[in-house]
């Protein structure tokens, strides 16, 4: 168990390829490349596992499609701009229920946007994306050493609900080095067996997986199916990290980079005396909604920060309805705020309301 | 004693067919039932069919099948054929799905020699959404889309898309058969076999181009689909073989895949 310095990226192929990962398909996109060209490195020394540099994102998402058809643990990665093309495929894989992770490392938009740091994705990635009314469980990582045990986690929630999952970082995610500590790697062989894998019908029924569903009542079955299990994920699995909440009048909401970017504002403010805490949810679908209404019992202001100009904001304020004030502060279009600039949204906040 | 001389292949599930009177699925899902079970591969054997009036082919040949988003049919079996090499994985689809919005896909599977078999009907016209204009249509066809007929200026020339493929050197057979006679439906079920052998041999990227009929869509009688096939489509798409490499040396020295390269 050494620590080793590594970039984002690379901490997330590493740890994919120790989850079991043996399906790699990608294509070339900024902030995101170093993550394709490490796979396709580390695949060549393993006999059992396959990259391909797809010809576009569109074959990429279907080709891991096909990889998880038949069984294999399997992941794409891209960043925005890509990440809308292959919304087509996440669709048909929640329509399939076919386990694959998917790796966003976010960039500003709309459009080409820029290749800088951003979280102007949160709406696409949590509230479906594609066609059809599905959900994606999404991870939001904020540390290096995130990226490894939440790409590991997305693998096994992959699996265990049958679902596309998307790890959600950003161009800072991607390109900061920090110190990691890996697990040891997981033979795929000693996963749990799928029993609905296609890999030839021996001695068996022939098997079908598709998500088409011609019958509507047949397909309404199948919507309340998946509803049910979106239900037992919600139920489950959020998560969420508490800093400095106990005594705080005001607490920060933010995910990813702008938690701790947030974190460092936080500790700022506290050293002027200011008691100001930080909720992150590291689940940004299932949004952890309870967990946070239930801080409002204690606190009555929220300052919703955001690389954005507001999308988790609507979430917050869903969840918390009449029960405190939330306020936003966001920063748009690739811009990295400093812990200065939030501070500073923290503090007016509390002289504002005498907090 | 009576001797029976024809049965279902067990290939072949005991569904009734969906398709229109006289169109040309029903003999070719028969023939790759045929086949599948004269290779003795149904239980090693995985389908991947379009979207389009073949999607529902899993109701009628009985192999493990994978549903595919339109156009994807060869990406999606990419994936299953490189995390399974010992599968057989062939995909199914019309010309709407494999020469326009598959184009892509198709030309760079067929680049990468991928081991896999494709089986593409070619109609001319997009059957299922009611007989629009093809990336096949001939040139002056009438089609939903198309009055009056397909002009080059306003709807582009017919596309032949197995001659594109034949130039990528990843392609290794393609050959163009129909299904308008008992001659050609003989000659399409030997080119079907010789697509899976390529793919059992593990030499490259098959394909198999099927001109079919669509009497619904093309407002003609069975028969007069088939003499339409014969006699206009064959001028635009002329059958035979268009590529087959199988017994170049030099391309086996290059394609071996069983030796990747590894870093």
């Amino acid at each position: 168990m050494t620590k080793q310095l590594m970039r984002g990226s690379h901490a997330i192929a590493e740890a994919a390829t120790r989850a079991g990962c043996r399906f790699y398909a990608g294509y070339p996109i900024t902030p995101q490349n170093e993550l394709p060209e490490y796979m396709s490195v580390r695949f060549a020394q393993l006999e059992d596992a396959t990259f391909v540099q797809a010809e576009s994102e569109l074959a990429a998402i279907n080709m891991v499609m096909g990889a998880s058809m038949a069984g294999v643990r399997a992941m794409t990665s891209s960043s925005s701009p890509g990440i809308s093309l292959k919304q087509e495929g996440i669709s048909y894989m929640a329509g399939m229920e076919l386990p694959a992770v998917i790796v966003n490392i976010m960039r500003g938009g709309p459009g080409l946007g820029n290749i800088a740091p951003s979280q102007q994705d949160y709406l696409q990635a949590t509230k479906g994306g594609g066609h059809g009314g599905y959900r994606t469980i999404v991870l939001a990582p904020c540390s290096g050493q995130e990226l490894v045990t939440l790409t590991i986690k997305a693998f096994d929630l992959a699996d265990a609900y049958r679902s596309p999952v998307i790890l959600l970082g950003d161009g800072l995610m991607g390109q900061m080095m920090e110190p990691v500590i890996f697990p040891d790697p997981i033979d795929p062989a000693a996963l749990p067996k799928k029993d609905w894998t296609l890999d030839g019908a021996r001695g068996r029924d022939s098997r079908l997986i598709a998500s088409l569903h011609l019958d509507p009542t047949e397909m309404e079955q199948f919507n309340w199916k998946l509803a049910r299990k979106y239900a037992a994920i919600c139920e489950r699995e959020t998560e969420h990290e508490s800093y400095l909440l106990d005594d705080a009048v005001v607490a920060v909401v933010a995910f990813g980079t702008a938690a701790r970017i947030a974190k460092g504002a936080v500790n700022r403010v506290r050293k002027a005396g200011l008691k100001a805490g930080l909720f992150r949810p590291i689940t940004l679908w299932p949004f952890p909604g309870k967990e946070l209404r239930d801080l409002t019992r204690t606190i009555k202001s929220l300052l919703v920060f955001e690389m954005n100009f507001g999308q988790m904001v609507e979430d917050v304020k869903l969840s918390v309805g009449e029960q405190a004030r939330v306020h936003f502060h966001g920063r748009p279009g690739g811009i990295i705020p400093t812990p200065h600039d939030i501070g500073a949204a923290i503090t007016k906040l509390i002289h504002r309301y005498g907090l | 004693m009576a001797k029976q001389v024809f049965t279902r292949p067990k290939a072949l599930k005991d569904n009734i067919f969906h398709y229109c009177p006289g169109c040309g699925h029903s003999i070719i899902h028969r023939l790759l039932a045929e086949v599948i079970d004269e290779l003795g591969i149904r239980d090693k054997t995985v389908g991947v069919p379009p979207a389009g009036c073949a999607v529902l082919a899993y109701n009628y040949i009985d192999v493990d099948m994978g549903e595919a988003p339109h156009g994807r049919a060869i990406a999606v079996a990419t994936g299953i054929k490189r995390t399974r090499p010992d599968l057989i994985v062939f995909t199914y689809q019309g010309d709407g799905d494999i020469a326009a919005i598959g184009t892509a896909e198709t030309i760079h599977a067929a680049n990468r020699g991928e081991r896999l078999s494709a089986i593409f009907v070619n109609n001319g016209v997009y059957g299922m959404t009611g007989g629009q204009m093809a990336p096949t249509t001939l040139l002056g066809q009438t089609t939903t889309t198309s009055p009056g007929g397909r002009l080059p200026l306003r709807d582009g020339f017919p596309l032949d898309l197995s001659q594109m493929l034949a130039v990528a050197d990843g392609s290794v057979y393609i050959e163009r058969t129909a299904v308008t006679s008992p001659k050609n439906i003989i000659k399409t079920k030997r080119a079907i076999k010789k697509a899976f052998q390529v793919q059992m041999d593990d030499l490259g990227f098959a394909l198999v181009e099927i001109l079919s009929q669509c009497p619904i869509n093309w407002k003609l009688s069975p028969v007069d689909a088939c003499k339409w096939v014969e006699e206009e489509v064959v001028k635009s798409y002329p059958l035979g073989v268009i590529k087959d490499t199988t017994q170049a040396q030099n391309r086996m020295d290059r394609m071996k895949r069983g030796k990747r390269a590894k870093t």
